[in-house]
């Protein structure tokens, strides 16, 4: 098992928004996330790599353990990638030192190495060309690409990708999907929060549909689509369908 | 009565006024750099070092300078060391400096919004990391003209040392008005001393801060 | 030998400390009071660019604030008077206080009126409302409620700063804290008290201007 996640909790002041999570992704899998907002799925994302903390449970990525009230993540982010729907670029940094950032910083890579892989990194996600762009030169599928690459230079074992299509104009959408696609024929291990239900179907291998903090159902993506055991998900997937 | 001629009192006050400029560049420079260390405890992930941050930034924007002054000076003198007027007057007004320019930063910092922390948290950068390579540069831009904007209240600030007894512009306008019983033509000269070192970097810090919103919008 | 602290010395005292607060918090109101209205005439006429006063005004704003509080002062206390305007010590920290104030309010209540919107204007006018109604209704109170938060920063500002009134001797806190230091040579315990004495005061007073704001100046109970 890649990612292992044990009976997580999670509280916002009187609200328990995580109650007893448990989670299992194996290498090479992509596992979505689905549910209504409030459901929690953007919170459990968030714990994977410590942006959000946890009250009480286990995250455990490639042996690496996080408890509740874990302070050191560095060792737990070194394998995590993280995406986000509002691409978070740095509006200060080129695109290419966007990419180069954490190599340099974290990993101490020489400026030579980080400059190579970040070019091969921008290749991957087809803005080869945008190295020495500013990210507000670029669209915004442009921009999350970028974000892709960013993370992917790091090389990490898992890339988290919160609701990445959301904040895209929708002509842009497709570019940023197909990406996606790219990285998980190529067996990258992805857990991403959606609301592209199609895309859901057609790359996950795990589809886990969360309902008021909990897993409420979960499985093969065909299965669950053809034929919802819950009344909830089947509510679900006819409102989003 | 000694005899003054008007160029002897502006030789004078000028002598003052260089005094004034050296204090208020070293508490300039100084409390920007204590401003630096009080802005990380303030916002840094320390909850117990953020209360205290806070807390020094209250007392110092919570009393006068004048009692910072006094207790500087006088707090030292207990430790037993004699404290020339000059080292007291720079320590104080130091420490004034650090407090407004770190409250300042803070809100600098805040502006930034919370995804560039977590972008850059995700990448595995530590927390001076992220403070360093992403949120301190964009903040450094928008900190520029408020930053400017309080050498003014520096440089003004420095007058107040004149209580504990540094022979800057404002001391020497005192003794010069006892000197000469002229204290119109003397204070008006100390006014005019103040207002040509000030009025430039207030025109500055407006200028920044329009072309800052010019590029901004 | 280690210092002993002694601030049963200051205690001793503790009436003058009082009265010198009290004093301070009396400066404050009268200098703030004049001020805010020097302040508010400024602004309008600043605003509104009713030559020549707005000329005036703009060089008396950037006269005031790019000069240090204890030179205007010295310059009203000690200077004035070979113009034959004489004050006594308590007067002259007023005026100091006011004239201060007022140009820093100006500028605040200025970028207050600016910031009001056109439409507001222009809704009022298309109810009948004379000019004045409009500038006082429309204009004036809205634009104070919003700017109320720094001025009542500046006014603690000020309070503060008359910290240095003790020098031409009106007879205020730091004035008494002089004093006290001079009899009981604890300086040190002194200062620090009175330090302390001013951090509540500043507290005090912006807490109190606060809630004047949101009673008076907004005229209901904030949201």
């Amino acid at each position: 098992m890649l990612v292992r996640i044990d009976g997580l909790h999670k509280h916002f002041g009187a609200n328990h928004v995580l109650k007893g999570i448990d989670l299992r992704v194996k290498e090479g899998e992509v596992v979505a996330l689905i549910g209504r907002s409030g459901s929690g799925k953007s919170t459990l994302l968030r714990s994977i790599n410590g942006l959000e903390t946890f009250d009480d449970g286990l995250v455990e990525v490639d042996g690496e353990r996080l408890h509740a009230d874990q302070t050191d993540l560095r060792a737990l982010r070194l394998k995590v990638g993280m995406v986000f729907q509002q691409f978070n670029l740095f509006p200060h940094l080129s695109v290419g030192r966007n990419v180069m950032l954490a190599p340099r910083t974290v990993r101490q890579t020489s400026v030579a190495e980080c400059e190579s892989l970040a070019r091969a990194m921008l290749a991957k996600v087809g803005l080869a060309d945008k190295f020495d762009a500013y990210p507000d030169q670029l669209s915004g599928g442009q921009q999350q690409r970028v974000a892709i690459a960013r993370a992917l230079a790091m090389q990490p074992k898992v890339l988290l990708c919160d609701e990445i299509t959301s904040a895209l104009d929708p002509e842009l959408v497709n570019e940023v999907l197909a990406t996606v696609r790219q990285l998980a024929s190529e067996g990258m291990t992805l857990i991403m929060v959606t609301h592209e239900m199609r895309f859901a179907r057609e790359v996950s291998d795990q589809l886990v549909f969360m309902h008021q903090g909990r897993v409420h159902e979960s499985g093969d993506p065909k299965d669950l689509f053809a034929a919802p055991q819950t009344a909830e998900l089947a509510a679900f997937l006819g409102a989003v369908g | 009565m000694m005899e003054f001629s008007i160029w002897d009192l502006i030789r004078n006050l000028g002598v003052g006024a260089a005094w004034t400029l050296g204090l208020s560049l070293t508490a300039f420079v100084l409390g920007g750099v204590v401003g630096l260390l009080v802005l990380a405890a303030r916002v840094g992930p320390w909850p117990r070092l953020n209360r205290l941050a806070k807390a020094y930034i209250v007392v110092f924007q919570g009393t006068p300078l004048l009692m910072q002054l006094f207790l500087v000076f006088f707090g030292i003198a207990l430790a037993g060391v004699d404290v020339p007027a000059w080292l007291a007057a720079a320590i104080g007004l130091t420490l004034f400096t650090s407090a407004y320019l770190a409250e300042i930063w803070r809100g600098c910092v805040e502006a930034i919004p919370k995804g560039q922390w977590e972008a850059a948290a995700s990448l595995a950068l530590s927390w001076g990391e992220q403070l360093r390579e992403v949120i301190l540069p964009q903040a450094l831009r928008i900190a520029v003209a408020p930053t400017m904007g309080f050498s003014v209240q520096v440089v003004k600030g420095t007058a107040v040392t004149s209580i504990i007894g540094f022979a800057e512009l404002t001391k020497t306008g005192s003794i010069l008005a006892n000197a000469t019983f002229q204290p119109f033509l003397v204070y008006g000269l100390v006014a005019l001393g103040y207002f040509l070192l000030c009025f430039p970097l207030s025109r500055f810090a407006a200028r920044l801060e329009r072309t800052f919103h010019a590029r901004s919008h | 030998m280690a210092y002993q602290f002694d601030f049963a010395a200051v205690w001793a005292y503790h009436e003058m400390l009082a009265q010198g607060a009290m004093r301070t918090l009396a400066l404050t109101a009268v200098g703030a009071g004049i001020g805010v209205a020097v302040g508010t005439l400024g602004a309008v006429v600043r605003a509104w660019r009713l030559a020549p006063f707005d000329r005036v005004f703009g060089v008396y704003v950037e006269l005031i604030r790019n000069t240090p509080f204890i030179v205007q002062l010295f310059f009203i206390f000690f200077g004035l008077p070979s113009l034959g305007v004489h004050m006594s010590e308590w007067q002259a920290a007023v005026l100091a206080m006011a004239v201060n104030l007022g140009a820093y309010s100006t500028e605040i209540i200025r970028a207050g009126i600016v910031a009001t919107p056109r439409g507001q204007i222009e809704a009022a006018a298309s109810l009948a409302l004379s000019r004045f109604e409009i500038f006082r209704h429309v204009v004036l109170r809205p634009a104070l409620q919003r700017v109320w938060p720094a001025l009542v920063s500046q006014i603690v500002i000020v309070m503060l700063g008359s910290s240095v009134c003790s020098q031409i001797s009106a007879e205020e806190l730091t004035f008494a804290a002089n004093f006290i230091q001079s009899r009981n040579f604890r300086a040190f315990e002194t200062y620090v008290v009175v330090a302390v004495l001013y951090l509540l005061l500043a507290l005090l007073v912006r807490q109190l201007l606060l809630w004047i704001g949101r009673r008076f100046v907004v005229g209901r109970p904030a949201t």
